[in-house]
């Protein structure tokens, strides 16, 4: 047993799978004690906020400004504020008038700026302009001279008698220290559709997921542990009757039981431990089959007819002399049923058959609500990106850990 | 005395284990064999016999290792060889090996021929399919196997015919060493006969030079070898021709394995076997000084701690142990 | 060297312990029809060394397996004790285990390796009855029934049977045997696995155990010079049917059936020649 366990430690595959299975479960437990709260908890009223950090305009301006002599910021306030859109749209106002600019850098805010500075002329109309869109470039002309001005803004508060009195004055030089503003928030994975925090979810999200594919994978292997117990070692007439039904539940795609029974018990019902029953009810043949085989084969050696000569009884024998054989294999067979357990669910859930969604969030609802709200097209990657990872993460380190297991406990795989 | 075939120099060899421990398989073996001549080894299963017969291939995968000694064939020092000219140069034209379970190593999409063709084509790549169809039809013939086998998968043979193919296979170059690893044991006797028959058939055809027969059935390999050595423990513990190893073995340790031999002639029936208690000692950390010391009713404190040298007397035989001959005679002649 | 130790002992007066009349194991049907046992008559008698000797696919294995009542014969009547053999329900083959038991060809697929040593004997001193005993009681039961097979059951306490040689496990199954004093010991190839050094070892252990519990021994060997060395009465099995059987000294020394002869004379022997010159390689093997 020692021996067995020191060998599967010295499995390079076994180790990396666990390794990696082991960080998503600390992070699982460990993240929470940081962030604590509601996972679901909406935190911003907009659809998909950024990933980044956030601080409150309001606290911000609060906060003691410290005056910085910074040229460079100024350009790179303009830089970032002129949008791909805006710079656009000078070069067709440029080639509208028909200006030579082979020599112009789009991305060159400077040089750009000083182009429009010299030709743009809102008295002239270029030839063949619409009048909404000589309107456009006037206003995009305004917004222009707003950024350049580099005015103060003045903040201004109700006084006592009810006139507004002016309170503070922010000029492009002042900074505030972000760790002196009050409620700064930082978001790696920025927010989803409905304005929670996508690593806060998905940490959670994580967790069910996982729990369902531990669920779901306990049930199969447990239904296709017994009947392949039962079936290879009673043979005959049981062995006949258990693998029809395994047959048919072969036969017919297990996904598309897993949507008919996941459609047929309503949504009301459907709590994350149904799912994964559910999953499970339908998972379990593949074990069934092959615990089936193992058995038959260990079913006459001599050490199990020594056990029915010295009158033990089924059970037993079935206890003690076939499970701890094929125990190394169902462990196997089980950690190959959380993995497909998990894709399962993510799978219902990204077809609306899922859990109900207002309880936990699941790594297949996270991928549901990304794709009903568009995520994939308005180029909202943190919703959906980091799930797909984490779930490609969790398989792949759950089947690292079977193939080691099996490099172990198969020698005709040793290298 | 005939041309030397096969000489083996005080080879070494060992095994590396999953948790890097060295298992030291073969420890110091020397022998020689002469053209025309065949060589049996006998041994307990884990004495080193198999492993023997691998390391003298010189073609080495893991976990086998080459440790030190040389392996000469007619003249050519093959020890240190990287594996992949041995595969192309050494094995199949110079040696042959047949292991136990060699009838299974055939592969059963593929019919007889395509084996022929295939161990030809790995040494002389220009031969032609029919010079090679007239080749294996002439051997074939010679050693009575069936010519319609030639077109036949493996699955059609029977154990025994699938065992003659593999053998007539493995030997169509010629080579000048045959190692036969039990080759007949998992057959049974009448098969088992025509096996025999058909390796000494291609010995006294001088098809194949000389033969390495490795074999627990020690009335086997009396009948088949010239000579006979007894290896324990990785070492060779006596060596000598097969009559006089049978009736009359020096070592302690052959003398036991030799009085368990039981065969149905009259006069053996309920007469007292020679037992050895105790097993073999553990190749990783081999004892200083005998190895069978353990097991020994002769042993004495000396031979635990000293090591012991190979003791040649007679005519080219061989035995390892402290005691001298007289003194094991004296021995034996008390039980 | 060659002075007989044991001499031939004359069974056919002495009670019948296990005796078929025939038996017939067919598998299968149809056009896929085996007939491993062929409607097979013996007869073993009370502490009589009984080897059945044949070759692989001789059916002697499937006769095994349905003397110990682990397969049910097709056809046929097996008598235990001169009474017809019951075995329909799992009590009845309770009691019948208790008067049949096993030592298997291959040791370490006899053992269940997950469990200690202590487990397997103590299993047995159950068997027999024995669950009452005090623990001294069973230790020194256990302790005698490793002394008789020449093994020390201090040093085997809490040991797992890998832990041990195949000599050293088969010799365990020995004394397994000792425990159980069952009326019939059935040795499927008990020795095939073992060294030729530890097979003197047990043969001598199931010679020892025969004349101390006074059992039938059935010998199930495909080595011919095995059964001649060891057992009283021999019978010869070809394709599902016996060919010959009779004493050993006369099956062996003057065998009367053609199967027999070709067998005795295919076996390499060290006094007599063995004779390659009639071999036709030609024949079809």
């Amino acid at each position: 047993m020692k021996n067995t366990l020191r060998q599967v430690f010295h499995s390079p595959k076994f180790v990396g799978g666990f390794v990696i299975f082991l960080a998503i479960l600390l992070t699982m437990f460990i993240y929470p004690l940081f962030n604590p709260g509601n996972p679901l908890q909406q935190i911003g009223v907009g659809t998909f906020a950024k990933p980044g950090t956030y601080v409150s305009l309001y606290d911000a301006t609060k906060a003691k400004t410290e005056t910085f002599r910074l040229p460079e910021a100024a350009e790179n306030r303009l830089a970032a504020s002129l949008t791909d859109e805006d710079r656009v749209a000078m070069i067709e106002y440029f080639n509208a008038m028909e200006i030579d600019i082979s020599d112009l850098d789009m991305d060159d805010t400077d040089a750009l700026l000083q182009m429009w500075e010299e030709n743009y002329d809102p008295s002239v109309r270029p030839k063949g302009m619409t009048g909404a869109r000589v309107n456009y470039f006037k206003r995009l002309n305004n917004s222009l001279q707003d950024l350049k001005s580099g005015d103060t803004l003045i903040i201004a508060e109700e006084g006592e008698d009810g006139e507004l009195v002016e309170s503070k004055k922010i000029t492009t030089t002042d900074y505030v220290n972000t760790n002196a503003v009050a409620n700064v928030k930082t978001l790696p994975l920025g927010t989803d559709n409905f304005g929670r925090d996508v690593l806060k979810e998905l940490v959670s999200a994580t967790g069910t997921s996982i729990m369902i594919g531990l669920l779901a994978g306990t049930v199969a292997t447990i239904i296709g542990l017994s009947f392949g117990l039962l079936a290879g070692y009673l043979g005959g007439f049981v062995d006949d009757f258990i693998m029809f039904i395994t047959n048919i539940f072969t036969v017919i795609p297990g996904f598309v039981l897993l949507i008919l029974i996941s459609y047929s018990i309503g949504q009301e019902q459907r709590g994350a431990a149904v799912v994964a029953t559910v999953i499970g009810l339908t998972g379990w043949t593949w074990t069934a089959r092959s615990v089936r085989s193992q058995v038959i084969s260990l079913r006459n050696r001599d050490h199990v007819n020594l056990s029915k000569l010295s009158g033990h009884s089924l059970l037993r024998i079935i206890l003690t002399d076939i499970l701890p054989y094929i125990a190394s294999y169902v462990v196997m067979a089980f950690i190959l049923q959380v993995s497909s357990g998990i894709l399962a669910e993510a799978q219902l859930s990204l077809l609306g058959l899922g859990p109900r969604t207002t309880e936990v969030p699941t790594l297949g609802l996270m991928m549901n609500w990304a794709m009903l709200y568009s995520a994939h097209t308005n180029g909202s990657w943190w919703a959906y990106f980091p799930v797909i990872l984490v779930i490609t993460l969790i398989s792949f380190s759950l089947n690292l850990m079977n193939t080691g297991l099996d490099q172990v406990f198969n020698p005709t795989l040793r290298d | 005395m005939g041309k030397v075939m096969l000489e083996v120099r005080n080879l070494k060899t060992k095994y590396v284990t999953r948790f890097h421990e060295d298992v030291y398989a073969v420890d110091g073996v020397s022998f020689a064999i002469e053209e025309g001549k065949s060589l049996g080894i006998a041994g307990e299963s884990g004495c080193g016999k198999s492993t023997l017969a691998l390391s003298m291939m010189g073609y080495y995968f893991p976990p086998l290792h080459y440790m030190s000694g040389d392996i000469i064939i007619d003249g050519q020092n093959i020890s240190g060889m990287d594996p992949d000219t041995v595969r192309k140069t050494i094995l199949g034209s110079e040696i042959a090996y047949i292991p136990q379970a060699a009838m299974n190593a055939l592969n059963p999409t593929q019919k007889i021929i395509r084996f022929l063709e295939d161990v030809i084509h790995a040494h002389d790549p220009k031969k032609s399919k029919a010079e090679i169809r007239e080749m294996a039809e002439a051997r074939f013939a010679e050693v009575g196997l069936p010519l319609d086998a030639l077109d036949k998968h493996a699955v059609e043979l029977s154990g025994g015919m699938k065992q003659r193919t593999v053998i007539a296979v493995s030997t169509i170059l010629n080579p000048k060493v045959l190692i036969a690893d039990e080759p007949s044991s998992a057959l049974d006797v009448t098969s088992q006969k025509l096996v025999i028959k058909m390796m000494r058939q291609l010995m006294e055809s001088g098809h194949v030079k000389s033969m390495l027969f490795i074999t627990h059935e020690l009335p086997l390999l009396y009948n088949v070898t010239d000579d006979i050595m007894v290896m324990y423990a990785g070492q060779i513990v006596e060596k000598g021709t097969a009559q006089e190893m049978v009736f009359d073995p020096v070592h302690p340790y052959s003398h036991g394995l030799m009085g368990s031999i039981l065969v149905p002639e009259e006069g053996t029936r309920g007469h007292k076997l020679a037992a050895i208690p105790g097993a073999p000692p553990n190749l990783k950390r081999p004892p200083d000084g005998c190895r069978f010391a353990e097991r020994c009713k002769y042993a004495t404190a000396d031979c635990r701690y000293t090591a012991i040298p190979e003791k040649t007397f007679g005519e080219g035989r061989m035995y390892r142990c402290l005691l001298g001959i007289d003194e094991l005679k004296e021995a034996y002649s008390h039980e | 060297m060659n002075e007989p130790v044991r001499v031939q002992k004359d069974f056919t007066n002495a009670p019948l312990c296990l005796s078929g009349k025939g038996v017939t194991k067919i598998f299968g049907f149809g056009d896929k029809k085996t007939v491993a046992v062929d409607h097979v008559d013996f007869e073993f008698h009370e502490g009589e060394f009984v080897s059945i000797v044949g070759e692989s696919g001789s059916g002697k294995t499937t006769l095994s397996k349905m003397l110990l009542g682990l397969s049910n014969a097709t056809e046929g009547e097996i008598f235990f004790q001169g009474k017809p053999r019951d075995i329909s329900s799992g009590h009845k083959k309770k009691e019948y285990w208790k008067g049949i038991q096993a030592i298997f060809q291959d040791p370490f697929s006899s053992f269940n390796t997950f469990q200690k040593i202590d487990t397997v004997l103590l299993d047995c001193i159950n068997m027999r009855g024995g669950k009452s005993l005090s623990k001294e009681e069973k230790f020194n039961m256990m302790s005698e029934a490793c002394q008789f097979v020449n093994l020390e059951f201090k040093e085997l306490t809490n040991k797992y049977p890998f832990e041990l040689s195949g000599g050293q496990m088969q010799r365990l199954m020995i004394a397994r045997i000792f425990l159980l004093k069952p009326k019939i010991l059935l040795a499927d190839e008990p020795t095939s696995m073992v060294d030729a050094c530890s097979r003197a070892t047990i043969l001598d252990m199931l010679l020892n155990l025969r004349d101390e519990v006074g059992m039938t021994v059935i010998f199930i060997t495909h080595d011919i010079g095995l059964a001649y060395y060891i057992s009283d009465t021999v019978y010869i099995m070809e394709h599902g049917k016996f060919v010959e059987y009779g004493k050993a000294d006369e099956v062996i020394l003057h065998p009367n059936a053609a199967y027999t002869k070709r067998l005795i004379s295919d076996v390499p022997k060290i006094h007599e020649a063995w004779d390659l010159s009639t071999v036709d390689l030609k024949q079809e093997a």
